[in-house]
């Protein structure tokens, strides 16, 4: 997986077209957060990072993955940081490199159930793969 | 032959630094014209100016130009030197190579260039400079303050106090502004009203000072110690001089079902109504909007049973036209609307509140007389959750929210959660903050004796979202420093909301021709040197409407005002601006954009007879600039067609000498 | 007038309730929708980066046939809403992702620049049926039924490009169930995600928060949760068993109400 590469934060930051350090560390984001418990690192804590630089270990935290893209943190970030797009921007950087889909095709057919909405998976692949 | 001499500024480094001072003295003496140069480190000093004072003595100048910084600055203090040995003032050029120039740019070379080709443009303009003489204009002397709160109150009675007469225009039906809503002040908790309501009554009882409640101003015409205002008395169904405020047409009125501004709509008052038993003036007012007589004929009772029969229906709304030398704005703030900040649930449960409103449900003549009881269902708060910064420090105004820092928030959160304590000790309290800004006198010490003595939980967090549930508020929040998602079950929620400028401050800006900045705050002269001035000559500012403060910054700015305001009235005369546009009725083709585009009224037509080369005689349409009236922007300069308008010292073939001399 | 309608994948296939009762009651509401054709899918959830224009291509396309064929481009799923809507708001905002997309569709001798009004179901029904006018065509109004909305994330969020309500306290669901007749249940929760995508992979959490969304939802009143999200509807559903609380789509509501569905 994405044990041995990394990206910089100005990467992380042209994907995402955030900029952390207008983060004023109110706490909104992980306040507001409904995977908040999912999660390793937790949306502020992704603000600091990438800004600190340290993107490896995002890249390797399963936090990235439990992002659900609902926009919660983006609508009530009083600094228009917009954590969300950073783990957007974090995901996509590991995603972006080979072998790095999080969703295997050949694993989707034993999770399906026979309600799921088509919509529930285009969005599942849109965000886990490349 | 001009004799003009060059005077190069360091300004400490702040100059030097960027610019070779001496290098612009140098190239000034291979300036035609230019007699004498020198540079110095501050010429705005003592001896900087003696430089000057001699030079004119010793080389006859006929014109000097100062390299230094903005004219805002030290124009006047040069004038003034010149002016001491027998020049007059606007022979005086300044070139303004600090902020423009040594502030602006990092290399030197480019710096210098720059400095030279600006001292040159000032050079060219000083060889045509003209000595201007400044008129004269009497000073109204009364002065007008605009809202009755603490600040407008407090100049009110500093200026009454120096002997002068005053106005003060309140747009409700009484004075005392928000501090008169209060319970108690940080960082003394001394009782607000026990200090607020006997200053409403000196100012309603002094003799200076005459209080037009229920007014607002709507037209302000003319200039610094003549202004001429025009004020609306808004119909309050009642003859103030009448009434004796004894309460019965408030207690008889049928309607009692009105949303109590005072109580910021915690409980309900009459139609006809005395906003609090303090008030002042302490006379009854009909809102129009809920009187039964008014609206529908019927009803009558106030009329009936008031005994000096004040009550009138006819009543109407009216205005008068009032003059003042001085004016100022003390328009206060409003608490911000959080109804788009709705993760909070202010619009769907009545236990979350804003500060200010829990400031009424702490106060013994609020709607709950003291007892601190929940909205929903009248019980207590065990469990009190205070937000800060609810639409302050923002960046996105999508919500409304505010860039700035309210200021106040901090210290009166720390006071609510002190005094619910000192009440109900068994209340548990949980601060949510970004930082903790308490600088003052004795400030942080009262923060802290709320989290030391009383125990109060300041969490540096926020909070993300609050759910009403079962008739608690489920409130959920961050704890950054344990990293952690909290989730309190709370009985009241309690949103420090973002104070903004009151709402009719820009529409009264633009009346005053005074600026304010993007957030509506008037904006002071100087930031530093003169914070209680507007930019506008005769116009002052007093308390919130210049930014956030708290109480005592409100009085000491109000004082400041004041102070200003007497400085100005004390004058019999003031010499007015002498760079002021006059029209070549020769040119003039009566086509009025000049009269169009002037913000001040200043320019009139008239028909005149001019005779003609045919010794005919004809009447013809032309501009006259009222040079009292006129304020020297240029604006009619620009626009006149014909090239007929010109400015006294901002003349068109002096403008055109800087740009030939920049451009060269 | 012509409302073009982006039905999206699911309102074809998993979502037909949906998608139906929506034709039917924009008929009967005098406001017929027309599926554009060739539509492709609109990817389901917008992306959060400013470098993936590929995959925003589909939407564009559609926003272009619904400008050349009558300006409006009506869609019902919260998702396709919220993917167009968005796409539609950044061509005209973000100048680097106008100027990338217009060079790609520069080679079907395209230009786009964010002319398509995107109009939800909803604002098609307030803003241009109007609520008194679905009031008007009721024919068995719920009276008595205790409905909450339930908005999720995605019609809203985020609310400067949405454009369509306050997103912290909605109310145009709420309007139109008064409208229909219905009592709105008002629970804070209404606007808090449901759990999304992430049911395929780790159900645990979507199932925690629908518990908690409908155990608001109950303690407020609802007896019935209406949906315009078939992501939201599937999760909903799958952890309402055994709670009390019903959940629809809000157009099947609807078309009970105006009589086109046997209630």
């Amino acid at each position: 997986m994405a044990s041995n590469y990394t990206v910089t934060p100005e990467e992380i930051l042209a994907i995402s077209g955030v900029n952390p350090r207008r983060c004023m560390k109110c706490g909104r984001c992980t306040a507001t957060c409904p995977a908040f418990a999912e999660m390793e690192y937790h949306p502020h804590q992704f603000v600091a990072m990438v800004e600190s630089g340290r993107i490896g270990e995002l890249m390797n935290s399963r936090s990235i993955y439990r992002c659900l893209s609902c926009m919660a943190c983006i609508e009530r970030c009083p600094r228009q940081v917009d954590p969300a797009r950073l783990i957007e921007a974090v995901r996509l950087a590991v995603e972006r490199k080979q072998g790095g889909n999080h969703l295997i095709p050949d694993q989707v057919p034993e999770r399906l159930e026979p309600d799921m909405p088509q919509q529930l998976l285009v969005s599942a692949y849109r965000k886990y793969t490349k | 032959m001009q004799k003009i001499g060059v005077f190069v500024c360091h300004c400490g480094t702040n100059i030097a630094a960027t610019v070779d001072v001496e290098a612009v003295a140098e190239a000034a003496r291979h300036v035609p014209g230019v007699v004498y140069a020198t540079d110095y480190t501050y010429m705005c000093s003592q001896s900087g100016q003696d430089l000057i004072k001699d030079a004119v003595k010793k080389y006859g100048l006929t014109g000097v130009v100062v390299c230094s910084c903005s004219p805002r600055m030290h124009e006047k203090t040069f004038r003034k030197a010149v002016d001491s040995v027998g020049m007059n003032p606007y022979l005086l050029e300044i070139a303004n190579i600090r902020e423009q120039c040594s502030w602006v740019h990092k290399d030197k070379e480019i710096g210098t260039k720059k400095a030279i080709a600006l001292m040159k443009a000032a050079v060219a303009k000083a060889e045509l400079d003209s000595p201007l003489t400044a008129g004269e204009t009497p000073v109204v002397k009364r002065a007008l303050v605009i809202g009755g709160g603490i600040a407008g109150m407090q100049t009110a009675l500093d200026i009454a106090d120096a002997g002068y007469d005053v106005d003060i225009v309140e747009k409700n039906p009484t004075i005392g502004g928000k501090m008169a809503q209060l319970d108690k002040t940080f960082p003394t908790l001394d009782c607000s009203s026990c200090i607020v309501t006997p200053k409403m009554v000196e100012v309603g009882q002094n003799e200076k000072i005459h209080i037009y409640s229920y007014s607002e101003v709507t037209n302000v015409s003319g200039f610094v110690g003549n202004f001429k205002v025009t004020i609306k008395r808004k119909a309050r169904y009642v003859d103030e001089t009448k009434c004796t405020g004894c309460g019965l047409c408030t207690e008889k009125c049928p309607m009692k079902k009105v949303p109590n501004e005072f109580n910021l709509g915690l409980n309900n008052r009459s139609a006809v109504y005395i906003p609090f038993a303090q008030a002042v003036p302490k006379v009854a007012t009909i809102d129009p909007n809920y009187c039964l007589m008014l609206n529908k004929g019927v009803c009558g009772l106030c009329s009936k049973v008031c005994g000096a029969g004040a009550i009138n229906y006819k009543d109407t709304d009216k205005e008068i036209e009032v003059e003042y030398g001085a004016i100022v704005a003390a328009t206060g703030y409003e608490i911000m609307d959080v109804s788009k900040y709705d993760e909070y649930a202010y619009s769907q449960s009545p236990d979350v509140v804003t500060s200010l409103e829990y400031e009424r449900l702490m106060n013994a003549a609020g709607p709950t007389g003291g007892e601190l009881l929940r909205p929903s269902d009248h019980k207590r708060p065990k469990t009190i959750v205070f937000v800060q910064c609810v639409g302050s420090r923002e960046c996105d105004s999508t919500r409304g929210g505010k860039p700035y820092c309210s200021k106040i928030c901090c210290m009166y959160t720390a006071k609510h959660a002190m005094l619910t304590k000192d009440h109900y000790p068994d209340t548990d309290i949980y601060v949510f903050y970004i930082d903790v800004r308490t600088p003052g006198k004795n400030f942080d010490e009262f923060y802290r004796r709320a989290v030391e003595q009383y125990g109060v939980h300041y969490i540096k967090g926020a909070v993300g979202k609050v759910t009403p549930e079962n008739g608690k508020l489920i409130v959920q929040a961050s704890d950054l420093l344990m990293n952690e998602q909290l989730t309190i079950d709370a009985d009241m929620v309690v949103l420090a909301a973002a104070i903004e400028p009151s709402h009719s401050a820009r529409h009264l800006a633009t009346m005053l021709t005074a600026s304010m900045d993007t957030n509506d705050w008037f904006t002071e002269a100087h930031p530093k040197l003169r914070p209680v001035e507007s930019p506008t000559a005769g116009v002052f500012l007093s308390g919130v409407c210049q930014g956030p403060k708290d109480i005592p910054e409100t009085v000491a700015q109000a004082g400041a005002a004041a102070s200003k305001v007497i400085g100005l009235l004390s004058k019999d005369k003031l010499a007015g601006n002498p760079c002021v546009a006059h029209s070549d009725e020769m040119m003039c083709t009566g086509c009025s954009q000049c009269a169009d585009v002037c913000p001040y009224g200043a320019i009139t037509y008239v028909d005149k007879e001019f005779r003609m080369r045919d010794r005919t005689t004809k009447v013809r349409r032309v501009a006259q600039v009222n040079p009292a009236v006129c304020q020297g922007c240029g604006a009619c300069t620009v626009t006149c067609p014909s090239g007929a308008m010109d400015l006294n010292g901002f003349s068109n073939s002096e403008i055109m000498a800087e740009v030939d001399a920049l451009c060269r | 007038m012509v409302y073009n309608y982006f039905p999206g994948c699911t309102l074809k296939e998993k979502a037909q309730d949906l998608d139906t009762w929506g034709r039917r009651c924009a008929e009967v509401l005098g406001v017929p929708l027309t599926e554009i054709p060739e539509w492709q899918c609109c990817g389901g959830v917008y992306p959060l980066s400013k470098d993936e224009i590929a995959i925003r291509l589909s939407s564009v396309r559609a926003l272009i046939y619904a400008r050349d064929n009558g300006g409006t481009l009506v869609t019902l799923c919260s998702a396709c809403h919220n993917v167009l809507k968005q796409t539609n708001f950044d061509i005209a905002d973000d100048e680097n992702f106008s100027l990338k997309v217009n060079n790609y569709i520069a080679s079907d001798g395209q230009e786009y620049h964010g002319e398509t009004k995107v109009l939800h179901y909803l604002e098609l029904l307030r803003d241009v049926v109007g609520f008194d006018a679905v009031k008007k065509a009721v024919k068995n109004p719920l009276t008595g039924r205790k409905i909450g909305a339930y908005y999720g994330c995605l019609l809203l969020r985020p609310g400067r490009k949405m454009a369509m309500d306050n997103p912290e306290n909605p109310r145009i669901m709420e309007d139109l169930l008064s409208a229909i007749g219905a009592t709105p249940v008002i629970y804070a929760q209404r606007n808090e995600c449901c759990g999304g995508y992430l049911t395929l992979e780790d159900s645990d959490l979507p199932e925690k928060r629908v518990k908690r969304i409908l155990a608001n939802a109950k303690a407020q009143g609802a007896e019935m949760l209406i949906t315009a999200c078939p992501l939201c509807f599937y999760n909903l559903k799958k952890y309402a068993e055994g709670t009390g609380v019903e959940i629809r789509y809000l157009t099947d509501v609807l078309a009970e109400a105006l009589g086109v569905k046997e209630g």
